[in-house]
C-alpha cells in the first residue's frame, strides 16, 4: 500500500473483468502446459536461488535434431509415413523365399534412395535452422555480474539476471524494467515482431526501481518478483515485487517483452523474468506442423484406396491359386512338388496372396513418391530462378524453404495477410493538402514529365531532407506567406504529441507515437514551421527562421469518440488560439456557419483524398478570447478535478469549446502501400482467393487500407462491422449481418426477377421470407443448431459485395466453438474480411477455422513475429523477406520481398506446378495401372504363381520424371478414369500380345510363345504405349521434353539389351537368364506388327476422346480465367467514371460522407492513442496518463465501432443507458475491450486483484456508454441548428443585404455568435453573402 | 542454388536470365485439331486395312497339320500304360496315320505340342540352375538351391541337369513316315539342330569343359533328373555334338513357354531329299512315337503340328484379323468424329471462349 496510492479507485475494477474475461476465454482452452509451473518466483541478481526452480534458460532450440539423435529420430519420423512403411514391410516379406516374387533388392534400392533423399533434406532443413538458433543464441547482451556489465551470448543469460538494453537493441528475453536513462524510468519500445504494431509504446518501471538508475545500485539490487507462470498472453503480465519488505503490483506496462526494439531510450535495465522457450514470443509461436498438400493427402487416400485394390487382387489371384492348386496343381505335384512347408493347397494360396502382394507393389509405387518429390524439387528451383520475383530494391530474390508445397501453390482459395509490412511499407508521406479550398500536391503532367522533387534546403535549413514534395505551388504559397498556409502549417507544428530530440543544432529526431503525427509534423517543418521542442507548458518552434515560444494552454486529447485533437495555445502576443485536428465527419460539424461553401470544397476534397485511399484530417482553428478561455479554463478544471464520470464531463467541456471553428483545410496522408498491392489483390480475386487481412492495428487503419488497396470499394453492397464484447452479441451482429446479406441479396433476384413479371407477386414473396426469417430468429436454440446448414445452404447463393470487419475480442468470441459454424458461413459470403486487433494466436486460429470448416487450401502471409503462428498453421505460409525481422521467413514455406510477387507465386508457379503435378500424377497412376494388371491377367494363365511378367527391371526409365504439361485437375474422378485407361491398356498390353504370340513362331520356326518373348515383347510394347501415351499429354515440347522422350525411350532399348546381354548373363547367370531374348524377340517382324497393333489399340480410343472434349468442349479452366479478366477490363473503366461523376456531383459526395465517410476518412483515429496530451501536459508522473490511456483505449475503441455501427446499419436499437447510469443491459459497457496492446494493464494495486467485489464491476461499467453516448445523439443536433440559423440570417439579411457591405455580414454573424475578433479577417469571407434566394 | 556467387552489386544474387531457369524454352504446342486428326485416323485406319489384307493374304497361304496323339489310334494303350507311374520304365511305342490332302510347300516343321502343361508356374521356372548348364564345374557338383527338391538324389549325389524343369523334360521321340506307295513307306528325314536360338546354343548353354575327358566322365558324380531315362551326355545317340547341356532337346525344353498349351519344336524337314525337295507331298503319314511323357496326371494334351511358315512367322489367323478389325473401328471412330466435328466443332465454334 505504498505506491500508487494516488490511482484513482475507478481504473480498478477495469483489471478485473479483462482478467476473468481471460480466463474464460482464453485460459480455458489454452492453458495446456506441459509443466505445471504454479508460479514463478525470480531474485534479483542471485543465480543460486533462482538455479533452484529450473527454470528454462535463455537459449532457444527451434532446431529437430542434433548429430546423435538424427539418424534414430529422423528414420523414427519417416517410417510414420505410411509408404515407407509399407515398403518396409514389403521387403521384409522378400526376404522369405517361400513368398519372394521379386529379388529382395528391388524395393530395398528405391526405398533407400527415399529414405536417403529426405534425410538429407530434413539434415540441411535443420542445419539451418542450428544456424539460425546459433545466430540468435549469440546475440550478445550486456548482463550485470557481480556489478560490473559484462558481455555475454543471449544463450547465457538466466532468470533473475539484470541486463542491460541499448538503443535499438532487441530485448533478449522478457524484462522486468528496472530503470532507464529517461526520466521517471519511461522507455519506449516498438513492439512490431510481436504484435505488428509500429507505434511506438512506452513502459516504465516501477518508481523505487527507477531510481536505481546506475549498475552499482542495480547490482546490490534483490528484490524478488513473485509472478504468473509463463503464458502466451502478450498484453498482460501479472506479478508482484518484494523489496526491502515491501510489494509492489507489477503489471504488463513494467514488461519488456522479447522480440521488442528499444527506441529513443538511450539505455535501460532489466530483469530476466522470463528466458527462452517461457517467453511470450516463443510461447506465442505455433508448433511446428508438418504440411503436406492436400494432393498429397489424395495421394494418399489413393494409395490406401490402391492398397486395397491390391489385397482385392491378391484375394482374388490368392483364391485362384487355391482352386487352381487343388484341381490342377496337385495333379502337378510330381513335376513340381510343394515346397517343404506347404502342405496343402491352401497354405499354398496364402503364400501366393503374399506373392502377389509384392509383385503388384508396382500399383503403389515408392518411386511415386520420389518422382513427386523431384517433381516439387525442380519446381522449388523454378521459383528460386524466377526474375520476376527478384526484388531488385533490397536484392532479395525469392525462395521456395520447402519443397513440397509447390502444387499447393495453384489450390489456394483463401489468403491471410498481415497488413503492416506486408501490404503496406509502413511509411506515412504527407501526399497531400487542402488549404483553403486550394488543393496541393496533385501533381498531373500532362507531357508525363517526372516531377521535381521539391528541395527545401536552400530555404529552409532545418529541413528534413528526406521529406519528399512534388508541389511547387505550396512552397511557392508559403513563400509569398499566405496566411491561410501559414496558419495550416502553423497548426501543424503545434497541435501534435510528438516530442522532439535535438541532438546538435538543427538535428531534430522526432519521436512520434504515432507514424501519420509524424509525417505531419515533419511536413510542417519542411515548409518553415519548424517544432524545436516542447515542455510541459511551452512549445517552441521555428516560424520562417523565426523562434516563437507559445505556452501550451491545454492539450484536448485525444479519444476514439472525440476523432480529434486541440490544443489552447496563447501566441507570444498574447492571443489565445485552439488548433483543433481530427476526422472531418467530427470536424466539420463544428464549424462556424459561415464556413460552408469552404467546408463544401474541402470536402470534396477530402473525398478525393479518401477515393485514393489517403488518410485524411480537416485541420480549423479558433481564435479566443481571454474571456472565453479564463470561463472555459475554469468549467475544464472542474471537469478535471470530478470524481464521478471524468471523462464524460471532460468530453463534454471539450466539446464546448471545440465549436465554432473556422476551417483551416484537410491534410492527406498516404500510408505507403507496397507496390503493386491492389493490382495484385484485384488479380487474386478475380482468381476466386478470398483475401482476409489479419492485422494487430486498430480497426481504422485496417479499414483504411482496405479501402486503399482495393479490397473495399465503394462499390460494396453493405461493409459489416462486428464489433461485440459479449457473446451475444456478437452472435446478434453477426446474424443480423448475414440476414442482411439474404435481404439484399433477395432483393436484388427479386428485383431482377419479379420486376419484369408483375409487382404484386414480388410483394408477396418477399412477405412471406421476411416471415421466415423471423421465425428463425426467434427460437434461439433451434435457430443455433439449424442455422450452419441451412444458412450455409443460403449464403452459397448471396450475391452482391459484401465485406466483413471484425475486432479482436469479438474474434475471441466469434472463434468460440458454438460460434464458429456461424462465423465462418457469415465471413464466407462476403467479398472480404478484414480482423482487427487481433493477436498472433487468433490469426492461426482464424487460419484454423478455415481449414477446418471449408477444407479449403490457406495461405499466410505476413512479415513479421505476430505472423509466425499464422504462418505455420496456414497450408502454405509466406514470409516477406528483406525487411528487418526474419523469423517470419524462417518460419515460412516460401519468402520474397514483396507482396505483388505473390501473384506470380500462385497465378504462374502455383498453376503450373498444380498442373504439371496432376498431369503427372495421372500419368503415373496410368503407367502403373497399365504395367501392374498384366500381371494380374497373367496370373490366369501361370495357375495364380506370382510369376512376373516383363523385365520390371527393365522398365526403369527416366520418363517418369517427365512433367507433363497438360491442363488436367487431378481428383477422384480423374484418378479412376486414369485406372480405368491404365486397366484398358493393361488388358490391351496383354491380351494382343497373347493372342498373337501363343501361336505365332519365328521366321524360322522357333515358336515365339515362349516365356521370355512374350516378357520382352509386352514390355516394349508398354513403354511404346506409355511414351505415346505421355507425347500425347505433352503440351509443349521443349528440348527436354524431347529428350526425355525420346531419351526415355532410347534408353529402355540400351537398358534392355545391356541386361540381356551376354557380359551380365556371365557373370551372374541366374539373375539375368534373359540372356538373348531382345535380339531374338525384336528382330521378329511378328512382334513390330504386334507391338503396333496393341499401340493403335491402346492410343486411339483415348485420341478420340481427346479431340472430341478439346473439340466440342474446350477445356475451361484458362479460358474461364481468361474470359474473367477480360470482363473485369471491360468494368473496370466503367466503375472509374461512376466513380468520377459522384466526385463530381456534389449531393452525392455529400451523402456519401455520411455513409461511409467516417469509417474510411477518420484519419486521425488511425494510428493514435490517447493519453499523449495527458502525458505531455502533466508533466510528472507518467503513470496515471498510461492508465488512463489504458482504459480509454480499451473501452472506447469498441464504443466507438458500436457507435459506427449503429449509425450505418440503424438496425439495432440504440442503448437504452442515460447519463452515468449503470446499464447493464447495454452489452458494450460491460465488458471492456481485450485489447493487445500495450494500454491494458493487469492489476496495478496492491491487494490481490481477485479481492475486487463484482459491485464495482457493475460500477465501471457505467462510464461507458456515458462516454459513448453524448457524442452521438448530439452530432446532428448540432449541425442542423447551425445550418438553419445560417439561412436564416442569409434570408432576413438578404432583402435589404444586398447593400450592405462584406464587413456587416460578417459582423452580424459572428458578431452574434460571439467569436468575431480584430484578427478575422484571416478568415475567409464568410459565404452568407453568396447565397442568394433564388 | 543456380546463385552466382561471384557478383557483386545491388543484383548480385539476381536469378540468371536463361531460358531454361525462366521457363521460357522455345516449345511446340501441338493442338489436336480436326486437320491433323482426323486425316491421321483416316489414313491410320488405310494402314492397318491394307496390313491386314496383306497378312491375310500371307497366312491363307500357309498350311498347317495338328494332331492330338493323346490316345489316338493305339497311343491308346501307351496312354493306359503311362497312367501308372510304377510303369515308367516300359518303354511303349505306338503309331499314329495321318494323311495330307494339300502339299506343305516349303520348309516345314515339326511340333510337339503339350497342354494344360504349366511351364510358366513361379516356382517351376525358378527351380533351375543357369550356372550350371552354362558349364560351371562348380555348380555341376554343387547346384543352386533353387533347384530343390531336384537339385540331389535321395543318396545326396547332385543331379545334373538341376531342378524341375529339366527334371520334367518332354522325352517323347517321333518318327514321321510317308507312305509314298501302299508298300514304300519312307522316314521323312527331320533336322534335329537348329531348333533354338543362336544365343541359347552358343552362350547360354554350355558344357562344362574338362581336358581330355569324355562328356561322360565330365558328368561323373552327377545323376541324371529322376525322371529321365538316359543321362545328359547321351541324349542324342545319333549326334554326339548334340549332348550334354547344350542338347537342343534340352535347350528347347527349357525354354519355357509362357501359356499352359504350348508347342515346341522338335524338327524341320531335311529338304536335301529330293522327296522332299518341295515340302510334304501330299499323301499318307504315319508317325511312330516312342511314348514316354505322361500327362494324364495333369489333365493335359499332346500333339504334334506340322507347319509350313511365311517371313513373319507360322500360321496366325489372329493377327491379320486383328488388323482388319481394328481398320474397321478406327474408320467408323473416324466417321463418328468428323460427324461430330462437322455439326459441332467446326470453324472452332467452340475454341472460342
Amino acid at each position: 500500500m505504498t505506491v500508487l496510492t494516488d490511482i484513482p479507485e475507478k481504473w480498478l475494477p477495469v483489471v478485473l473483468p479483462i482478467k476473468k474475461k481471460k480466463k474464460a476465454g482464453f485460459g480455458g482452452g489454452k492453458s495446456k502446459k506441459k509443466r505445471t509451473e504454479e508460479e514463478r518466483r525470480v531474485k534479483a541478481n542471485d543465480r543460486e536461488h533462482n538455479e533452484k526452480f529450473q527454470y528454462a534458460n535463455n537459449c532457444i532450440v527451434t532446431s529437430k535434431y542434433n548429430i546423435l539423435t538424427f539418424l534414430p529420430v529422423n528414420l523414427f519420423e519417416q517410417f510414420q509415413e505410411v509408404a515407407n512403411t509399407y515398403f518396409l514391410f514389403l521387403l521384409i516379406l522378400q526376404l522369405i523365399p517361400q513368398i519372394s516374387s521379386l529379388s529382395w533388392f528391388t524395393t530395398i534400392v528405391p526405398l533407400a534412395l527415399v529414405l536417403s533423399i529426405t534425410a538429407v533434406k530434413d539434415a540441411t532443413d535443420d542445419y539451418f535452422r542450428h544456424k539460425s538458433d546459433n545466430q540468435v543464441n549469440n546475440r550478445q547482451s550486456q548482463v550485470l555480474i557481480r556489478g560490473s556489465l559484462q558481455n555475454e551470448k543471449w544463450m547465457n543469460v538466466k532468470v533473475g539476471d539484470i541486463i542491460k538494453l541499448e538503443n535499438n537493441q532487441f530485448v533478449a528475453a522478457d524484462l522486468l524494467l528496472l530503470s532507464s536513462t529517461e526520466p521517471h524510468g519511461l522507455c519506449y519500445i516498438e513492439t512490431a515482431e510481436l504484435d505488428g504494431e509500429t507505434n511506438m509504446k512506452v513502459r516504465q518501471s516501477v518508481s523505487v526501481t527507477a531510481e536505481l538508475g546506475d549498475p552499482n545500485n542495480l547490482a546490490s539490487f534483490d528484490g524478488e518478483v513473485v509472478c504468473e507462470p509463463p503464458n502466451n498472453k502478450l498484453d498482460r503480465f501479472c506479478g508482484t515485487l518484494y523489496w526491502r519488505e515491501k510489494k509492489y503490483p507489477l503489471t504488463n506496462q513494467n514488461m519488456l517483452l522479447r522480440g521488442c526494439v528499444l527506441r529513443n531510450t538511450e539505455a535501460c535495465y532489466g530483469l530476466v523474468i522470463f528466458a527462452g522457450p517461457d517467453t511470450k514470443l516463443m510461447q506465442n509461436s505455433g508448433r511446428t506442423k508438418f504440411k503436406r498438400t492436400s494432393i498429397d493427402r489424395l495421394m494418399n487416400t489413393l494409395v490406401l484406396w490402391i492398397f486395397g485394390f491390391l489385397v482385392c487382387m491378391g484375394v482374388i489371384l490368392a483364391v485362384g491359386n487355391a482352386v487352381w492348386e487343388r484341381e490342377v496343381g496337385s495333379l502337378f505335384q510330381s513335376y513340381l512338388p510343394w515346397d517343404p512347408p506347404v502342405d496343402n493347397f491352401m497354405f499354398s494360396a496364402f503364400l501366393s496372396f503374399w506373392s502377389y502382394i509384392i509383385i503388384l507393389n508396382t500399383v503403389v509405387p515408392i518411386s511415386l513418391y520420389v518422382s513427386v518429390e523431384v517433381i516439387r524439387l525442380g519446381h522449388s528451383y523454378f521459383i528460386n530462378w524466377d526474375r520476376q520475383m527478384f526484388c531488385s530494391r533490397c536484392n532479395t530474390a525469392a525462395e521456395s524453404r520447402t519443397t513440397t508445397l509447390n502444387e499447393e501453390l495453384g489450390q489456394v482459395e483463401y489468403i491471410f495477410s498481415d497488413k503492416t509490412g506486408t501490404l503496406t511499407q509502413n511509411i506515412m508521406t504527407f501526399n497531400k493538402c487542402s488549404i483553403n479550398g486550394q488543393t496541393y500536391g496533385e501533381v498531373t503532367d500532362p507531357l508525363g514529365k517526372q516531377p521535381k522533387r521539391l528541395d527545401f534546403t536552400p530555404f529552409n535549413p532545418l529541413a528534413n531532407p528526406d521529406f519528399c514534395f512534388y508541389d511547387e505551388k505550396l512552397l511557392e504559397s508559403v513563400k509569398v506567406g499566405d496566411l491561410h498556409t501559414h496558419e495550416f502549417f502553423r497548426l501543424l507544428s503545434l497541435c501534435h504529441t510528438v516530442m522532439s530530440e535535438e541532438k546538435s543544432e538543427g538535428e531534430l529526431v522526432y519521436k512520434a507515437q504515432s507514424p501519420d503525427e509524424g509525417a505531419l509534423v515533419t511536413a510542417a517543418r519542411n515548409f518553415g514551421f519548424v517544432f524545436r521542442s516542447r515542455t510541459p507548458g511551452t512549445i517552441t518552434t521555428t516560424e520562417m527562421g523565426r523562434t516563437v515560444t507559445y505556452s501550451l494552454l491545454a492539450i484536448l486529447d485525444f479519444n476514439n469518440i472525440r476523432k480529434r485533437m486541440s490544443v489552447i495555445v496563447r501566441n507570444p502576443e498574447g492571443r489565445i488560439c485552439l488548433y483543433c485536428k481530427g476526422a472531418d465527419t467530427v470536424l466539420l460539424e463544428r464549424l462556424h456557419p459561415c464556413n460552408q461553401e469552404l467546408m463544401s470544397i474541402t470536402s470534396d476534397h477530402l473525398n478525393e483524398y479518401g477515393a485514393d485511399g489517403l488518410r485524411t484530417l480537416a485541420l480549423a482553428y479558433r481564435e479566443l478570447s481571454e474571456d472565453e478561455w479564463e470561463a472555459w479554463s475554469e468549467s475544464h478544471r472542474c471537469a478535471d478535478k470530478a470524481t464521478d464520470c471524468r471523462e464524460d464531463r471532460l468530453a463534454a467541456a471539450y466539446d464546448k469549446i471545440e465549436q465554432d471553428m473556422k476551417l483551416l483545410g484537410a491534410t492527406a496522408i498516404e500510408d505507403k502501400l507496397q507496390e503493386g498491392v491492389p493490382e495484385t489483390i484485384a488479380l487474386l480475386s478475380l482468381a476466386n482467393i478470398k483475401i482476409w487481412v489479419l492485422t494487430g492495428d486498430k480497426q481504422e487503419t485496417a479499414v483504411n487500407i482496405g479501402y486503399s488497396c482495393k479490397m473495399l470499394t465503394d462499390d460494396m453492397t453493405e461493409v459489416f462491422i462486428i464489433g461485440g464484447h459479449t457473446v451475444q452479441s456478437v452472435r446478434q451482429e453477426l446474424r443480423s449481418a448475414r440476414e442482411r446479406m439474404m435481404e439484399l441479396s433477395r432483393g436484388k433476384t427479386e428485383g431482377m426477377e419479379a420486376w419484369a413479371e408483375a409487382c404484386f407477386m414480388g410483394n408477396g414473396m418477399k412477405d412471406g421470407q421476411e416471415g421466415d426469417c423471423t421465425t428463425g430468429r426467434g427460437s434461439k436454440q433451434l435457430h443455433c443448431s439449424s442455422l450452419p446448414p441451412s444458412a450455409s445452404g443460403d449464403m452459397d447463393s448471396i450475391s452482391g459485395e459484401f465485406a466483413l470487419i471484425i475486432s479482436g475480442h469479438s474474434l475471441a468470441h466469434a472463434l468460440e466453438a458454438d460460434m464458429e459454424a456461424e462465423f465462418v458461413s457469415t465471413a464466407c459470403a462476403c467479398k472480404a474480411v478484414i480482423c482487427c486487433r487481433v493477436t498472433p494466436l487468433q490469426k492461426a486460429q482464424v487460419v484454423e477455422l478455415i481449414k477446418k470448416h471449408k477444407k479449403a487450401v490457406t495461405l499466410a502471409i505476413g512479415d513479421g513475429a505476430n505472423d509466425v503462428s499464422m504462418i505455420k498453421s496456414a497450408h502454405i505460409g509466406v514470409g516477406i523477406s528483406g525487411q528487418e525481422g526474419i523469423q517470419a521467413v524462417l518460419a515460412s514455406d516460401y519468402s520474397f520481398a514483396q507482396f505483388r510477387f505473390l501473384q506470380r507465386l500462385l497465378l504462374v508457379h502455383g498453376r503450373w506446378s498444380y498442373l504439371r503435378m496432376c498431369r503427372f500424377l495421372c500419368y503415373f497412376f496410368y503407367k502403373n495401372f497399365a504395367f501392374t494388371m498384366v500381371h494380374f491377367w497373367f496370373g490366369f494363365f501361370c495357375g495364380f504363381s506370382a510369376q512376373d511378367v516383363p523385365d520390371h527391371r527393365s522398365l526403369e526409365y527416366p520418363k517418369l520424371y517427365e512433367p507433363g504439361q497438360l491442363n488436367l485437375l487431378f481428383n477422384k474422378k480423374e484418378f479412376f478414369i486414369c485406372i480405368t485407361q491404365g486397366i484398358y491398356t493393361s488388358v490391351v498390353l496383354f491380351f494382343v500380345p497373347y493372342a498373337v504370340l501363343s501361336d505365332a513362331t519365328q521366321s524360322n520356326g522357333v515358336p515365339l510363345a515362349d516365356y521370355q518373348t512374350f516378357a520382352v515383347t509386352t514390355a516394349t510394347a508398354l513403354v511404346i504405349v506409355v511414351s505415346v501415351q505421355i507425347a500425347l499429354d505433352t503440351g509443349f515440347w521443349t528440348v527436354f521434353n524431347h529428350m526425355f522422350v525420346w531419351g526415355s525411350v532410347g534408353s529402355y532399348f540400351t537398358i534392355m539389351f545391356a541386361l540381356h546381354s551376354q557380359t551380365l548373363f556371365r557373370i551372374f547367370p541366374n539373375q539375368f537368364r534373359f540372356i538373348g531374348s531382345a535380339q531374338n524377340t525384336l528382330l521378329q517382324p511378328v512382334v513390330w506388327l504386334t507391338i503396333a497393333l496393341a499401340t493403335a489399340v491402346c492410343v486411339v480410343p483415348v485420341l478420340a476422346f481427346r479431340f472430341l472434349k478439346l473439340d466440342l468442349k474446350p477445356q475451361l479452366s484458362d479460358t474461364v480465367r481468361h474470359t474473367q479478366l477480360v470482363r473485369q477490363k471491360r468494368r473496370k473503366p466503367g466503375g472509374r467514371s461512376i466513380g468520377g461523376a459522384w466526385r463530381g456531383t456534389g449531393s452525392v459526395s455529400e451523402g456519401r460522407l455520411g455513409a461511409r465517410g467516417g469509417s474510411r476518412r477518420s484519419g486521425y483515429a488511425f494510428s493514435h492513442q490517447e493519453g499523449f496530451g495527458e502525458l505531455i501536459t502533466s508533466g510528472k508522473n507518467m503513470r496515471l496518463s498510461s492508465l488512463a490511456l489504458a482504459n480509454f483505449a480499451s473501452k472506447h475503441s469498441s464504443s466507438w465501432i458500436e457507435t459506427l455501427r449503429r449509425k450505418k446499419t440503424n438496425h439495432t436499437p440504440p442503448s437504452t443507458s442515460g447519463e452515468c447510469s449503470p446499464a447493464p443491459s447495454n452489452v458494450s459497457g460491460t465488458c471492456p475491450a481485450l485489447s493487445n496492446s500495450s494500454s491494458v494493464l493487469g492489476g496495478s494495486q496492491e491487494t490481490p486483484i481477485e479481492e475486487e467485489t463484482d459491485a464495482a464491476v457493475v460500477l465501471s461499467s457505467s462510464s461507458h456508454p456515458a462516454a459513448s453516448e453524448p457524442a452521438e445523439p448530439r452530432a446532428p443536433a448540432q449541425v442542423a441548428p447551425a445550418d438553419s440559423s445560417t439561412s436564416a440570417a442569409a434570408r432576413t439579411d438578404s432583402p435589404g443585404g444586398w447593400a450592405r457591405s462584406l464587413e456587416t455580414v460578417q459582423e452580424a454573424l459572428f458578431g452574434r455568435r460571439g467569436c468575431a475578433s480584430a484578427s478575422n479577417t484571416q478568415v475567409p469571407p464568410c459565404d452568407a453573402t453568396e447565397t442568394p434566394p433564388h | 542454388m543456380g546463385k552466382t556467387k561471384d557478383k557483386s552489386g545491388p543484383l548480385a544474387r539476381r536469378p540468371d536470365n536463361s531460358a531454361f531457369k525462366q521457363q521460357r524454352l522455345p516449345a511446340w504446342s501441338p493442338m489436336l485439331t480436326a486437320n491433323t486428326v482426323l486425316p491421321f485416323f483416316y489414313l491410320l485406319a488405310v494402314i492397318c486395312m491394307l496390313l491386314g489384307v496383306w497378312l491375310l493374304l500371307l497366312v491363307q497361304s500357309t498350311q498347317e497339320i495338328k494332331l492330338d496323339y493323346t490316345d489316338l489310334g493305339n497311343c491308346n494303350e501307351c496312354f493306359d500304360l503311362r497312367r501308372n507311374v510304377s510303369n515308367a520304365v516300359q518303354t511303349c511305342s505306338c503309331r499314329v496315320e495321318f494323311s495330307i490332302d494339300k502339299s506343305l510347300k516349303g520348309d516345314v516343321f515339326f511340333y510337339y505340342g503339350l497342354k494344360n502343361f504349366h511351364q510358366n508356374l513361379r516356382r517351376y521356372m525358378d527351380s533351375r540352375d543357369d550356372g550350371q548348364t552354362l558349364g560351371r564345374i562348380k555348380k555341376l557338383k554343387n547346384p543352386s538351391s533353387y533347384c530343390a527338391p531336384f537339385d540331389k538324389d535321395n543318396d545326396g549325389v547332385p543331379i545334373a541337369p538341376c531342378g524341375a524343369i529339366a527334371n520334367s523334360m518332354f522325352n517323347d521321340s517321333f518318327t514321321l513316315n510317308y507312305h509314298l506307295s501302299s508298300s514304300r513307306i519312307v522316314p521323312v528325314p527331320l533336322l534335329r539342330t537348329g531348333l533354338t536360338w543362336y544365343t541359347d546354343k552358343n552362350v547360354k548353354f554350355r558344357n562344362p569343359r574338362a581336358d581330355n575327358l569324355t562328356l561322360a566322365e565330365v558328368f561323373e558324380g552327377t545323376r541324371p533328373p529322376l525322371y529321365w531315362q538316359k543321362p545328359v551326355y547321351s541324349l542324342d545317340p545319333h549326334d554326339p555334338n548334340n549332348n550334354g547341356f547344350i542338347n537342343e532337346d534340352l535347350i528347347v525344353w527349357m525354354r519355357e513357354a509362357a501359356f499352359p498349351n504350348f508347342k515346341k519344336l522338335y524338327g524341320i524337314l531335311n529338304r536335301a531329299d529330293p522327296i522332299f525337295e518341295k515340302g510334304l507331298p501330299k499323301g499318307n503319314y504315319t508317325i511312330d512315337i516312342s511314348y514316354n511323357f505322361p500327362v494324364q496326371h495333369f489333365q493335359g494334351r499332346k500333339g504334334v503340328v506340322l507347319t509350313t511358315l511365311t517371313w513373319f512367322g507360322g500360321q496366325n489367323h489372329f493377327l491379320p484379323i486383328a488388323y482388319l478389325v481394328t481398320s474397321s473401328l478406327i474408320l467408323l471412330t473416324a466417321v463418328v468424329l468428323t460427324v461430330a466435328w462437322w455439326k459441332f466443332g467446326k470453324d472452332g465454334k467452340n475454341m472460342k471462349e
